[in-house]
């Protein structure tokens, strides 16, 4: 078997006495879609910040893509792209220049990112208008398209789909199946339970801790739910 | 340069042309400041108060005295046998000018002199204080020329002047490097700050953090912009400077302009730092406010000289890049000296820089520990 494209041992992250994450373990193959799923609070935030090299873990290991997250963070960078919860381009800016600002940070030559967004403007059906101006749902398919257009291996999405429309959800995750099958690894964290099934697999993280891991068949016939939904009420209900 | 860099100060460029509006301000905004300052600094001073102390009135006071008198711009409010009525009248401001005319005035003028007068001047604005004091010595030279006319001799009169409540007097030229000053601050600290913390607050911060470009090409991309946009401010203030108040630019205009980019850095350090310890955009904004806008307005030498604050502000100064800043400027524009005296200064703003950059690019670090 190659080697799992995000690797976790006993990851734990501590604030002053609160445990934010405590000592979760799992592997993700490459190629899959693995969504992680939790309530707020439960430390989802806090277990990308330390996959993607922003926030040192208190103890624990972890390698994506074959590197270590803390010490081989430079090498991490060029390997994975990330879209966090809140919009990340920049508004002012047009389209164009938003690829033309990552393609060269990521180091892609003039003629790749004149390619890459021009194939880029076509699939996602934009004229190169100010981001600013785009609905939503298109702002948020186009951040997630830039984050892939480097190319990387792994791809962290911290909840790419907040506050869009259910059809531009499904066309969506049709982007995030096609990376997936492009080889792109798809680590996603959402609360939209729906999503949820959509996933190879998914963890349930309650309290810091990984509760329940596996494929959504698995896991509802395990804790004997119908849905992915009811299993989340059951597990991830405050005490 | 790596392209990477190259890529993040095109976009950094992009966001200040694109907002035309601020672009706008920052870029008028030295020709408005030196014109709101020089008129308002510059204004003609009117109705100057005037106490005449005669202690032994003569004919030659009496007509030195009818000449103020005459004089548009001055009132007499009171005659005072001697100086010790003064003082209450400056307290009170009800006084802007005391002459005092020493005794025997007519007796030493008639022996050719000289015949001194004492002019006190009240300097709680430097401003105002030097113009009336060239008013009331135009008075007096007029009428010393006028009496040698007659008397087809010279005849001296010796003025003295005291200026009292701000003996250092500041000449009105000294507000163009105090302005340089400060709109290099607020365009390279003020600006820097908002525009990094406003990544920050909207996540794109994150972004640039986990791609592959160091936190110091993120803050040299950030910096580079505005110390052209800073740049063009410092040629604008000087520019307006000279074209409408004629303010004299005795020294190296290359070495002005060097200092002046070793200035911005520190600012700009500053900046960054402010952003990266605050969490939203309005309070990296309050706090560049108030750490750089206000130091570097208040307590710079600027408005008020240093030398008449209490000690412990004099010492908080010096922590206060605007004041060492301010002397340079000084120096070269009005005093024409060059790096030979100016070292000093120079190694303390180097120093600055230095360890502000080196604390913006460390509060920069992308993992928390």
């Amino acid at each position: 078997m190659t080697e799992p494209a995000i690797a976790v041992r006993d990851l734990t992250r501590r604030f002053g006495g609160f445990t934010a994450v405590d000592s979760i373990s799992f592997d993700v193959a490459p190629g899959e879609v693995f969504g992680f799923l939790g309530a707020n609070g439960a430390g989802k935030t806090t277990a990308i910040r330390m996959l993607i090299g922003l926030l040192a873990p208190t103890s624990g290991e972890a390698r994506v893509a074959g590197f270590d997250v803390v010490k081989q963070t430079e090498q991490i960078r060029h390997q994975i792209g990330y879209m966090s919860q809140r919009f990340s381009l920049y508004e002012d800016l047009t389209v164009l220049e938003n690829i033309a600002l990552y393609g060269g940070i990521y180091g892609l030559g003039a003629e790749q990112i004149a390619e890459r967004s021009s194939a880029m403007l076509q699939s996602l059906g934009l004229a190169d208008d100010l981001v600013g101006r785009l609905p939503l749902g298109r702002k948020q398919k186009l951040a997630f398209s830039v984050a892939l257009l480097h190319e990387p291996a792994v791809v962290f999405l911290d909840e790419p789909t907040g506050g869009v429309d259910p059809i531009t959800r499904r066309q969506f995750w049709e982007l995030i199946y096609a990376a997936a099958e492009g080889g792109t690894t798809v680590f996603v964290t959402t609360h939209y339970m729906d999503e949820a099934e959509y996933c190879d697999r998914i963890s349930i993280m309650v309290d810091g801790r990984i509760v329940t891991l596996g494929t959504p068949q698995e896991l509802k016939s395990k804790w004997d739910v119908p849905t992915i939904d009811a299993l989340f009420v059951k597990l991830a209900r405050p005490a | 340069m790596t392209a990477a860099l190259r890529a993040f100060m095109i976009k950094e460029l992009r966001h200040i042309l694109r907002d035309r509006q601020t672009l706008t301000i920052l870029l008028l905004m030295p020709l408005v400041q030196v014109v709101l300052f020089g008129f308002a600094l510059r204004s003609d001073v009117r109705d100057v108060r005037l106490v005449v102390v005669d202690s032994s009135p003569d004919y030659a006071t009496y007509a030195l005295r009818a000449r103020f008198a005459a004089a548009s711009r001055f009132r007499v409010v009171a005659v005072e046998p001697s100086m010790r009525a003064v003082e209450p009248l400056f307290r009170q401001g009800k006084a802007d000018v005391a002459i005092a005319f020493e005794p025997d005035f007519a007796a030493r003028l008639q022996s050719y002199g000289p015949a001194r007068v004492l002019l006190a001047v009240d300097a709680s604005d430097p401003n105002t204080a030097t113009t009336m004091q060239a008013y009331a010595r135009a008075v007096i030279t007029a009428y010393e020329a006028e009496l040698a006319a007659q008397r087809g001799q010279p005849l001296r009169i010796a003025p003295e002047t005291r200026m009292r409540f701000n003996p250092t007097l500041e000449s009105v030229n000294l507000f163009v490097p105090g302005l340089i000053a400060l709109v290099l601050t607020l365009v390279s600290a003020l600006m820097t700050a908002i525009s990094l913390s406003r990544e920050k607050e909207r996540g794109t911060l994150e972004i640039l953090l986990v791609s592959p470009l160091r936190p110091w090409q993120i803050i040299v991309g950030k910096v580079l912009p505005y110390l052209g946009l800073a740049f063009a401010n410092v040629l604008t203030a000087l520019l307006a400077a000279w074209l409408i108040f004629s303010v004299p630019f005795r020294g190296s205009l290359s070495l002005l302009l060097a200092e002046s980019l070793l200035y911005s850095m520190v600012s700009l350090a500053l900046g960054v730092l402010v952003a990266s310890l605050t969490t939203s955009q309005r309070l990296a904004m309050l706090v560049a406010l108030l750490v750089t806008m206000l130091p570097s307005a208040l307590l710079s030498g600027m408005i008020f000289p240093l030398a008449s604050m209490p000690a412990f502000l004099q010492w908080v100064s010096n922590i206060v890049p605007a004041r060492w800043y301010l002397i340079i400027a000084r120096g070269i524009m009005l005093k024409g000296v060059g790096l030979e005296y100016l070292w000093k200064e120079t190694l303390v703003l180097g120093a600055m820089t230095l360890v502000l950059m080196t604390a913006a690019v460390r509060s920069f670090k992308p993992r928390v520990a």
